[in-house]
């Protein structure tokens, strides 16, 4: 008995040693990994991140040094603290408030003592960097914008957020990604991947070697370049025209569903949000709730489409059979249904389809729109059926496009008449609005575009998208094969002479490009907004899409002026404009030109805010603005035609 | 001489391949736990590594002198090897060296030598002789207090140089007396008392109290036959009352604050967050490193010089008392089972051995290497694995240290060569 107490202990012991040796190095040990080892350093090497070109390959984003400097407390010998100070434009509070942190940070780690320095102070400073032990400069790369323009469009990188770390290995504090436009798009492409090195740090964080001899190290891969479609030119003549307005103009290639232009007003210079300034700008841009900046309203805008949008249900009413190109129906000054009456405007009576279109007649859709809705028994039956037809243009849904933003617009269904008055409690009478592109009909500036673009090419319409090239990369398949509509082919002829006919001698007669054969459609759309809690009328959208030339167009435009009033008076115009600089790169029309630089709207929108009761529409007066304003103006457009 | 010659030698050399086999792994992993960066040089006297290596050179020596003294020469001498080990131990007071808070150390030129780590086997060996003695009964009360005065002497000495974990060393004599014919009755109240002690600190006196009496007289009324007098329980359990204020006393008022710390961490006692916190930073750094590097070893280790936290001398103390969580980053599950593995064999082997012996001096000796070891074996690896407080003593022939390296082998060869005499005995 004496013999065992001890041998039994031994062997008690011996398990108990073993069996914990398996719960902590079998059982609790997971999978190694280096990159959460607080045993080992890891050191990223930033790549490159990739320029952005234009599509004439004009450079519009680079990369620029940028510059901090850095400091390691228990290096720091004692200095010339006041001229140090003043070197760096820093009182001496300053330098021992940071010093003392970066001393409580860590005495051996580097920390950045002031971050950003402008190109002028560094270079005073490099001389006299090597007075100063414990101190040294880092170079960093941030982004430059060679253009002020297509703010929208180009986007920004900035720090991430916790929460794409959390969500995204690739990301770790103080990484930098693209937050909005092509940045955040082409993210990937453009950061590249970072090269990351393993070192094998010991208790007081000093390195002492590789980890594993540098055998899990990588390499930084350089991101990409991309050219995308926009042509600088035609952007910025678009956002010099949109100055002191507000509204989005999108242009896009029908024959590849490019985009040329995307102009979104107001915008701002995008090198505000690069830099040591950039949290400070981005919450002026990001606060600013009345002009909304950040707010791309060629993408994200969904207003009611108005006229333009009578040139599907034409269409649509084509394809059906419900309606023939010589079917003529009176308007007498609008169309009365029970004992409402949808106005129009004094024209020829009675109308045929290329009358409707040029004429922009409301009766004339509101009749072909009723008998698209009766053709089948239900309501129900037509609405969809419709529905779907217009859908097939790309509205009511998001393009599947390779912006940052948008919206899906919006087109209804039976379902939603279903869901407004009950099932079969409704009539096509109640949904006649949607006949003249107001009702329940919404769309963004780019899917009007977009619509202009697919009747151009007779049906079809490739997605718009922004990337042109990729660096050693295709382009993804999606944007090369077309869509095509459930409108058949021949029947677009007459509606895409209608939209010529507007030009000829409709409502945009006076904005006529000579030697360029535009197709457009003005539209004019009403839009309100809640004041003191009651629904004021504003001043009309004003709305234009355009594609020229007629035949194997080169551009499809769509404008949107918020308040504008009617189609011709401020879209119409800068669609014109547009077109003509970009098929002919000059301005024959300076009278236009003159009348949308000129004049300004921001008087319009600051009418709901001033409290104030306002007139609108036809009882507006126009602002202009003053002279050394539009001097400024024309001398910006000189320097976009390069003279 | 004639009869000298013919006698046979049979060394164990079960215990002689462990041995070889645990200091040429020890070997291994001090190298990897002290060397920085490229090791040019493999006898650099600058460097942990470089010093062991001397220092194993010179314990083979040192078998070899062991083995060639006649084995009886042990038991003779036992007295005077004893009282020298005293006079070192004493001489400390005077010619010692502090190193880290303990007067524990002789220095000779840049070597230090650690008296208490050699009184182990002298002690040992006085303590086999005393109880081997003809006229020794340890059942007899005298023969008890002197057997403990044996031990309590060294073992005084050392704490009073402030090396508490050494100390403690000296209670694995106890498994001895219990061999010999120690009363039962001072086990169970041992182990009692041990139990009685890290209750009364964990769960406090009221809840310790009340569960000791519900035992005490939960067992006196199940035994039915021969109930004796109320008394006795009583005693006890006042007894057992008194035992337990004394530990919480000791605790609060008699530790110093490390070593209440280190107790108050392996108990969980500390409730504040913000005190963990601290704790973390400090007392339990150690642990919580060591713990970090051995886990991180997964099944197979990460393989010899390759461990990060080795290498990064994240564990403080590691080529030492701390040696084990090298061989756990390193050499994985694998190779710390390996370690375990070997010093279970070579404890069993010698308390095999023990219990073969003819001499009861050989028999009672070989015990206390066994005890010895498997104290040093169960308070080091135990403490780096987090299972019992942290006490800093050395793993035997694993940590660096020529006076622990050669104390121990004294000790194990000093058993072989008596081992290796049995068959000249009768």
């Amino acid at each position: 008995m004496r013999k065992l107490l001890l041998l039994s202990l031994v062997i008690i012991v011996g398990i108990a040693f073993i069996s914990r040796l398996y719960y902590l190095q079998v059982y609790e040990s997971k999978t190694y990994n280096p990159l959460e080892d607080t045993a080992i350093r890891k050191e990223f090497t930033y790549p490159k991140r990739g320029y952005v070109y234009d599509r004439n390959g004009e450079l519009l984003v680079a990369n620029q040094p940028s510059y901090d400097v850095m400091v390691i407390p228990r290096e720091v010998e004692p200095l010339d603290t006041l001229e140090f100070c003043s070197l760096l434009k820093i009182t001496k509070q300053d330098f021992i408030k940071t010093y003392n942190k970066a001393k409580n940070y860590s005495p051996r780690l580097p920390y950045v003592f002031l971050s950003n320095l402008s190109k002028d102070d560094y270079a005073v400073l490099q001389e006299k960097m090597r007075k100063y032990d414990g101190f040294y400069i880092q170079k960093r790369s941030i982004r430059t914008y060679r253009k002020t323009i297509g703010a929208n469009v180009l986007g920004d990188i900035g720090e991430v957020n916790q929460t794409i770390i959390n969500n995204d290995a690739y990301y770790g504090k103080g990484d930098l990604i693209g937050k909005q436009g092509v940045e955040k798009t082409y993210e990937k492409t453009l950061r590249g991947i970072k090269g990351i090195k393993f070192i094998q740090k010991d208790r007081f964080n000093r390195e002492i070697g590789p980890f594993e001899g540098g055998a899990n190290d990588t390499i930084a891969q350089p991101g990409k370049d991309i050219t995308i479609t926009i042509d600088s030119k035609l952007q910025e003549y678009g956002e010099l025209l949109m100055t002191n307005k507000r509204g989005g103009i999108i242009a896009i290639e029908p024959s590849s569903g490019e985009i040329l232009a995307m102009v979104s007003g107001p915008t701002y210079n995008p090198n505000l949000l690069v830099g040591r300034d950039r949290s400070k700008n981005f919450s002026k841009l990001y606060n600013d709730s009345l002009s909304q900046p950040l707010f791309d309203r060629g993408l994200q805008a969904m207003y009611p489409p108005g006229s333009p949008f009578k040139t599907i249900n034409a269409l649509i009413g084509l394809q059906e059979g419900v309606v023939d190109t010589n079917d003529t129906f009176r308007c007498s000054m609008g169309f009365n249904y029970g004992n409402r009456k949808m106005g129009c405007h004094a024209h020829r009576s009675p109308a045929n389809m290329n009358l409707g279109i040029y004429e922009s007649c409301n009766a004339y859709f509101a009749n072909v729109y009723l008998k698209i809705m009766n053709k089948y028994d239900s309501s129900a039956k037509s609405m969809d059926v419709w529905s779907n037809h217009v859908r097939s243009f790309g509205l009511g849904n998001y393009l599947g496009n390779d912006l940052s933003v948008g919206q899906p617009g919006k087109i209804p269904t039976s379902n939603t008449y279903n869901r407004a008055h009950g099932q079969g409690k409704w009539y096509p009478t109640f949904t006649i609005s949607n006949a003249i592109g107001q009702g329940e009909v919404l769309a963004t500036p780019i899917q009007l575009a977009n619509m202009a673009a697919t009747i151009g090419n007779r049906g079809y319409y490739y997605t718009p998208h922004i990337i042109k090239e990729i660096e050693n990369d295709t382009i993804p398949s999606k944007y090369t094969t077309p869509n095509y509509t459930t409108i058949d082919k021949q029947h677009f002829e007459p509606v895409v002479q209608g939209m010529f006919d507007v030009y000829n001698k409709g409502t945009a007669k006076y904005v006529k490009v000579p030697g360029i054969e535009i197709c457009g459609k003005t539209g004019t759309a009403e839009n309100f907004a809640i004041i003191d809690s009651v629904k004021t009328q504003l001043t009309d959208h004003s709305i234009f899409v355009a594609f020229a030339p007629k035949d194997n167009p080169k551009i499809a435009i769509a404008v949107f002026i918020e308040n504008g009033y009617f189609g011709s008076r401020f879209a119409g115009k800068m669609a014109s404009l547009m077109i003509e600089k970009y098929l002919k790169n000059e301005i024959s029309r300076t009278d236009l030109e003159n009348f949308v630089l000129k004049h300004s709207l921001e008087h319009e929108y600051q009418k709901p805010y001033s409290g104030a009761p306002f007139k609108i529409n036809r009882e507006t007066t126009l602002e202009i603005i003053p002279e050394e304003e539009f001097e400024a103006l024309k001398y910006l457009k000189a320097k976009i035609d390069g003279k | 001489m004639i009869r000298e010659n013919q006698k046979r030698y049979r060394f164990d050399w079960i215990i002689i391949i462990v041995y070889l086999l645990l200091v040429g792994f020890g070997y291994l992993n001090i190298m990897s736990a002290s060397h920085t960066g490229e090791i040019t040089n493999y006898f650099d006297m600058n460097q942990s590594y470089g010093k062991q290596l001397v220092f194993i050179g010179l314990s083979i020596v040192l078998i070899v002198l062991i083995l060639s003294f006649e084995a009886k020469f042990y038991e003779r001498f036992s007295s005077i090897i004893y009282i020298v080990a005293i006079l070192s131990l004493l001489g400390l007071f005077i010619f010692g060296k502090d190193i880290n808070g303990a007067r524990s150390w002789y220095g000779i030129g840049s070597m230090t030598i650690q008296p208490s780590e050699f009184a182990k086997f002298a002690t040992a060996l006085a303590v086999a002789k005393h109880i081997s003695d003809i006229q020794t009964n340890l059942k007899t009360i005298k023969d008890q207090l002197k057997a403990v005065a044996l031990i309590f002497l060294p073992a005084l000495l050392i704490l009073l140089q402030n090396d508490a974990g050494s100390t403690l060393v000296y209670g694995a004599f106890f498994f001895v007396f219990y061999r010999e014919g120690l009363q039962q009755i001072y086990v169970l109240i041992g182990f009692s008392l041990i139990f009685l002690a890290v209750l009364a600190l964990k769960f406090g006196i009221t809840i310790t109290v009340l569960s000791t009496a519900i035992i005490i007289f939960g067992l006196y009324f199940l035994k039915r036959k021969k109930r004796t007098s109320l008394l006795q329980p009583i005693a006890i359990l006042l007894i057992a009352t008194v035992f337990a204020y004394g530990v919480k006393l000791f605790y609060n008022h008699g530790l110093k604050p490390h070593q209440q710390n280190r107790i108050s961490l392996w108990l969980r006692l500390e409730k504040d967050p913000a005190k963990l916190e601290l704790m973390k930073k400090r007392e339990a750094y150690n642990l919580i490193q060591s713990e970090e590097a051995i886990s991180s070893g997964g099944f197979a280790g990460k393989g010899f010089m390759q461990g990060i936290r080795t290498t990064g001398k994240f564990v403080p103390e590691q080529d030492t008392d701390y040696i084990f969580s090298t061989v756990g980053e390193e050499w994985g599950f694998l190779g710390s089972s390996f370690v375990v593995i070997l010093f279970i064999i070579l404890i069993v082997r010698i308390l095999y051995l023990s219990e073969q012996q003819k001499s009861q001096f050989s028999r009672v000796y070989g015990y206390g290497v066994a005890s010895i070891l498997f104290v040093h074996f169960t308070i080091n690896i135990g403490m780096v694995m987090g299972l019992i407080p942290t006490v800093g003593i050395p793993l035997p022939f694993f940590s660096y240290g020529g006076s622990g390296l050669w104390s121990f082998t004294i000790l194990l060869f000093i058993f072989i060569k008596l081992d290796s005499n049995k068959i000249n005995e009768w």
